[in-house]
């Protein structure tokens, strides 16, 4: 069964005061998301990844398509108490303190009482607020308030999670703290769903991305199998200056480190640089071919042609 | 789903006690005991009066106060906050919500008209030394109060749902003062003709009736209230604020928050 589904999903806002006219904040999205994987919603800002994540959670609603979620349709209630959400740059209530907070939710998602005390005490362990003590949160660090919103998304053991953003306002402990707790989530069988705009937590944990770009998407891949895409081009290192004006010649833009060079050439060209290395008595250190990265996709889907994925 | 109100209802009422609203209770408190050595100072003979119009006008300003300002940010701050994205998409209908926010600002109101009671009782105790069956209707002018109370804190709640907390105040408070003079209002309908007359009557038939709730006058001058205007006004006040709540989920159902 797919986690989530959405079918020629659509959202379009009336713009301006006088003379209304019709603004295409996310235009027809189709995409699946298998149960288990972590998924990534990458894009720039104002790309449609948050009004896709408010349309999924039913904080608006779609001018046209539907989405389901673990096969119920999003506005099922009993839907909701199998997922959890963070929003982007979470706000609570400054007078409660984070176990009142996470009570509070586990009230409303449904957690048995007998079950809510171990419950909350765990969770603010696992996010890594084992004692917050009787300190309300207006006076949290916006790290810390990250933290009670990842704990809020999964106070109640849902199934599905949906991140918004996970990693901004924490600082590099947190985040890796963060990337643990997202891969701990697909350990334990949830699918965890999570728009950010740092790529390399996306390369890191993600079994699949989409990237969307001005409300459309544009691409959608397995990360294991863009970052082992072979781009035609070798990076060659050695050891030794004397290569370098030979090197230029052959157009090869070289960087020295103390006496290390470093060069990145096309595969056409590869035999000709060995060759001056090797006449120059340079002592070749490796050569590797360059491997696309997350961010080759990203930056190369952007100006893409909007896709169609098939179902 | 009643539970879930309930969770919703404490959770606004504890937010408004922690946000130092029943603090005023204080100052009122002290404005009682201060009017009471006051006015027995000046007044003779019209001391209790005095105190009774004074003591209940101010319980009825303080609540209206209140309710304006906690009831005018119970949804738009939420929404600016974004404080409602963690609750809404939680397996918790839209309709919930606005009943609980209600239901928990409607306790923080009653709480705080109790414990502004109590200081009035005790300053009234305090001037004229012992109570008299008359009395007793003062227990009616703060029922009535309340009633007053919970209306306006379901339109200011109505106006939460669609507009901004500057508008949605100008809106409670501009609803407040027409329905405080409706009677006057009527009245100055009958006076005219044509179509001023229809605007005058559907304004004044439309707001609530703030003038048959306000039974201060007649209490303070130990006057009895009738039992069918105790009948009329609460059945009035429940038809009212349920008109107002249903206005508020229609619209709060189909709101994007964006």
């Amino acid at each position: 069964m797919a986690a989530i589904q959405t079918f020629a999903l659509e959202k379009a806002y009336s713009v301006g005061f006088w003379r209304k006219r019709p603004k295409c904040a996310l235009r027809p999205l189709t995409l699946t998301v298998e149960e288990g994987e972590i998924f990534g919603y990458l894009g720039p800002n104002g790309a449609g990844k948050t009004t896709t994540l408010k349309l999924l959670m039913g904080l608006m609603f779609p001018t046209s398509g539907s989405a389901k979620i673990l096969d119920m349709d999003i506005g099922d209630r009993r839907m909701k108490a199998l997922i959890g959400f963070q929003p982007e740059q979470p706000y609570f209530y400054d007078y409660l303190t984070a176990p009142e907070l996470l009570n509070y939710y586990a009230q409303i998602s449904g957690v048995p009482a007998g079950d809510r005390s171990r419950r909350v005490q765990a969770v603010l362990e696992r996010v890594g607020l084992p004692d917050p003590g009787k300190v309300q949160l207006r006076k949290f660090s916006k790290g810390m308030l990250q933290r009670v919103g990842l704990a809020q998304a999964i106070i109640h053991d849902p199934k599905v999670v949906f991140l918004d953003e996970p990693m901004s306002g924490l600082d590099p402990i947190g985040r890796r703290d963060v990337r643990d707790l997202i891969q701990n989530l697909k350990d334990e069988g949830k699918t965890v769903f999570f728009s950010t705009h740092i790529l390399s937590d996306a390369e890191a944990l993600c079994d699949r991305v989409a990237v969307l770009n001005k409300g459309e998407l544009r691409g959608v891949g397995v990360v294991a199998d863009l970052t082992t895409r072979i781009q035609g081009r070798a990076e060659v290192i050695w050891q030794g200056p004397s290569a370098i004006p030979s090197l230029a010649n052959l157009g090869c833009e070289c960087h020295m480190i103390g006496d290390v060079g470093r060069t990145v050439v096309p595969d056409s060209l590869l035999d000709a640089v060995l060759e001056t290395l090797r006449f120059k008595s340079a002592t070749l250190v490796s050569v590797n071919p360059v491997r696309a990265t997350l961010e080759d996709y990203f930056v190369e889907r952007l100006s893409a042609e909007p896709v169609e994925v098939p179902q | 789903m009643t539970s879930r109100i309930g969770v919703i209802a404490y959770n606004t009422f504890r937010e408004a006690v922690r946000d130092r609203v029943l603090y005023n209770l204080i100052v009122f408190a002290l404005l009682m005991v201060a009017s009471s050595f006051l006015f027995s100072q000046i007044s003779i003979g019209i001391e209790r009066l005095i105190l009774v119009n004074l003591g209940l006008t101010a319980i009825s300003v303080f609540g209206f106060v209140i309710a304006t300002f906690i009831g005018i940010g119970l949804v738009s701050k939420e929404m600016e906050k974004r404080t409602l994205y963690t609750i809404l998409s939680r397996p918790l209908g839209r309709w919930e919500f606005i009943l609980g926010k209600f239901f928990g600002l409607a306790g923080t109101l009653v709480v705080n008209v109790f414990l502004m009671a109590l200081g009035f009782f005790a300053a009234l105790l305090f001037q004229v030394r012992h109570f008299e069956a008359h009395d007793g209707w003062l227990l009616i002018a703060l029922y009535f109060i309340v009633l007053e109370l919970v209306v306006i804190t379901a339109i200011a709640l109505l106006f939460s749902t669609y507009s901004s907390p500057l508008m949605s105040s100008v809106f409670t408070l501009a609803i407040l003062i027409i329905g405080t003079f409706a009677e006057d209002l009527r009245a100055f309908a009958a006076m005219i003709d044509g179509f001023p007359r229809f605007i005058a009557m559907a304004a004044a038939r439309l707001v609530p009736n703030f003038a048959s709730l306000n039974v201060i006058s007649s209490v303070a001058h130990g006057q009895s209230i009738a039992p069918s205007l105790i009948f009329y006004n609460t059945l009035y006040a429940v038809l009212y604020t349920g008109a107002a709540l249903a206005g508020a989920i229609l619209i709060f159902e189909h709101r994007n928050l964006k």
